[in-house]
């Protein structure tokens, strides 16, 4: 990272530490969900601007975790376990969708995820016994931690804030590891990578799998946030709106998501001048942006930096030259 | 067996218009590499179009023709002006995107300025049941079906019979070669922009009398339209005819006989299936691979 970077970065992480202190429950309510919203669409950076599968699929995962948490906790099992098995049915539900990824590529691949998120929609709707149906499950307990209860929404923002930054550590551990660059070139030039002895296979699975993990981690602090879950929640409209994310902050980027889902997160509360008209708006100006800048808002800054400096000596992270895949 | 009859007939009649509207779809793709997320809308919005139009007091077959003409203006030349030439340039994902998001925008546009109601929307025929041998069949149903079969015949015929629906096939096949065999790429391409629309407003005034005129229509009939035209072939007009048919028929027969609950996943079930044994459809052919 440049020395800009770092600063950045560091002024970013003493906002979101400080801004729960200046704001009132539902200020905190909404950064909580700009934390567990950006470790799904972290999930999905992993799965599109990295690896360069486009998944529909994603808040289908956010649904999976969600009520994985909540029916174990009914059942009695501790917070850990469930939050664990949540990221673990995950990976392996995702592993297990990835094999499409293997026979067809970018739109038909949109296609099978947009399928199975219906499919999980369809599920988790008719199957009663098991989810409750439509009517969703209420009253979803916040877990306390060795006599630290996460109840108060301050104390659940901290809770959301720290698991973040240590997946988001992990994933950038990952990322400039020999893994995270097998995953670029595999979305740069898949032919190449596997001549060059990458076994593609392996590595798309992985791909899949690590960022569905990650969506079932985040519905598995999304359900103890919001305390009710239901099937709509988690129709396609959930998965769009994670694909947005990413792609509105930029897709390939490390930062993109945490930029995305706070733009996601806000831009309806800036909006609110327009009264109904939000949705309009929000469509037109990702219209907008899509046709100007298709690399997202830090592929813009990128651009605008350059135009700065015109120097072009720091050389650009892992991934941070491509745009879209 | 009259109840199987009855079925049949109106999954024909489903299957006719999710053919029409599947046609559209693989049109644009074969032509311009465009995936419309948005072509569930792009059938919704005519309806408005023709309601619109009859609250100025038309009568309904001017109506029809000026929400035809509207489509084709807004949904096929504007639609490739302002949204999709502009981002050809970056590939087939921001496409996608903006195509989502002008999905929401005509979506949340219909609900905010003309109605968030289901409208009742005119109906071609007077709905007169007749009985065939016990079974009973509506008279919309079996007008559904006649002018989605002539829609179909009379595209195929020009597609195949005409020097215009012939450079159009070829652009459609290998830009490349058909511009140096001095085919106007980019006219053709328009055309199927002009042909989607119309293809989708015809759809949309033959749907709209049974589903009644909603801003939410669009999203099943948009998913349909893309399964349709993945289990009968991308790359293929015939395909896309035949996945349509397939899905209507099967779509009103399993919710019969099976699980209407789970209505809705007998189609996914297909095309996941489709997708994973033959990738390129029942019909099409097999796309080579770009190194």
């Amino acid at each position: 990272m440049t020395r800009l970077g770092t600063a950045v970065v560091t002024a970013a992480a003493i906002v979101a530490v400080a801004a729960p202190f200046f704001l009132k429950s539902f200020g905190i309510y909404l950064i909580s969900s700009w934390a567990v919203l950006t470790i799904a669409a972290i999930g999905l950076n992993l799965t599109l601007g990295y690896a360069g599968q486009v998944s529909l699929a994603q808040g289908a995962f956010v649904g999976i975790g969600a009520y994985t948490v909540t029916l174990l906790m009914q059942a009695g099992v501790p917070f850990v376990l469930a939050f664990i098995a949540a990221g673990l049915l995950c990976f392996v539900i995702g592993w297990i969708l990835g094999y499409p990824a293997l026979r067809v590529q970018h739109h038909y691949l949109a296609f099978v995820t947009l399928a199975f998120t219906t499919l999980v929609f369809l599920v988790l709707r008719n199957e009663q016994w098991l989810t409750n149906g439509i009517y969703g499950i209420t009253g979803i307990a916040r877990p306390v931690f060795f006599g630290w209860s996460t109840g108060k929404a301050f104390n659940f923002y901290f809770f959301s804030l720290g698991v973040l930054v240590v997946l988001a550590l992990v994933v950038w551990w990952m990322l400039h590891s020999p893994w995270g660059r097998a995953f670029v070139a595999l979305r740069e030039n898949p032919l190449r990578a596997a001549s060059l002895g990458l076994d593609t296979r392996r590595y798309t699975l992985l791909a899949f799998a690590i960022g569905s993990s990650l969506g079932g981690l985040a519905g598995a602090l999304y359900a103890p946030l919001v305390q009710f879950i239901e099937p709509a929640s988690f129709s396609i409209s959930m998965s769009f709106n994670l694909l947005l994310m990413v792609i509105v902050g930029g897709s390939g980027y490390f930062f993109g998501p945490f930029v995305g889902a706070l733009i996601a997160v806000l831009l309806p509360e800036w909006l609110r001048i327009t009264e109904g008209y939000y949705l309009i708006v929000y469509a037109a100006l990702v219209m907008v942006m899509m046709a100007a800048c298709p690399s997202g808002i830090l592929g813009l800054v990128e651009r605008l930096l350059k135009a700065v400096t015109s120097s072009g000596k720091s050389a650009p992270a892992i991934g941070a030259e491509r745009t879209a895949p | 067996m009259a109840s199987f009859v009855q079925l049949l007939i109106s999954g024909l009649a489903t299957g006719a218009i999710y053919a029409l509207i599947a046609v559209g779809f693989s049109l644009l793709w074969q032509t311009s590499q465009t995936i419309n997320f948005a072509q569930g809308e792009f059938v919704m919005l005519p309806a408005f179009f023709v309601l619109a139009a009859m609250n100025f007091g038309a009568p309904f077959w001017l109506a029809a023709l000026v929400g035809i003409l509207a489509a084709v203006v807004v949904l096929g030349l504007l639609f490739k002006l302002v949204v999709v030439d502009p981002m050809l340039r970056y590939g087939v994902l921001p496409l996608v995107i903006s195509t989502i998001a002008l999905s929401v925008l005509l979506k949340e546009s219909v609900k905010d300025f003309y109605s968030s109601q289901a409208e009742p929307f005119p109906p071609l025929v007077p709905a007169i049941d007749i009985h065939v041998f016990g079974a009973v069949m509506s008279t919309q149903s079996l007008v559904v079906l006649a002018v989605a079969i002539v829609t179909v015949v009379v595209l195929h015929l020009w597609l195949n019979k005409t020097r215009t629906g012939r450079s159009m096939q070829a652009t459609a096949q290998n830009p490349a070669l058909a511009r140096i065999l001095g085919v106007p790429v980019q006219r053709m391409v328009l055309y199927t922009f002009l042909i989607n629309a119309v293809l989708v407003a015809i759809a949309s005034i033959l749907i709209s009398p049974i589903y009644l005129a909603k801003f939410t229509n669009g999203e099943t009939l948009g998913t349909a339209a893309f399964i349709a035209a993945i289990i009968g072939g991308f790359n293929q007009v015939r395909g896309a005819i035949l996945g349509g048919i397939i899905l209507g028929v099967l779509d009103n027969l399993s919710a019969a006989y099976l699980s209407s609950q789970y209505r809705g996943a007998f189609p996914l079930l297909i095309l996941i299936a489709v997708i994973l044994w033959r990738p390129q459809g029942l019909l099409g052919r097999a796309e080579e691979r770009t190194v």
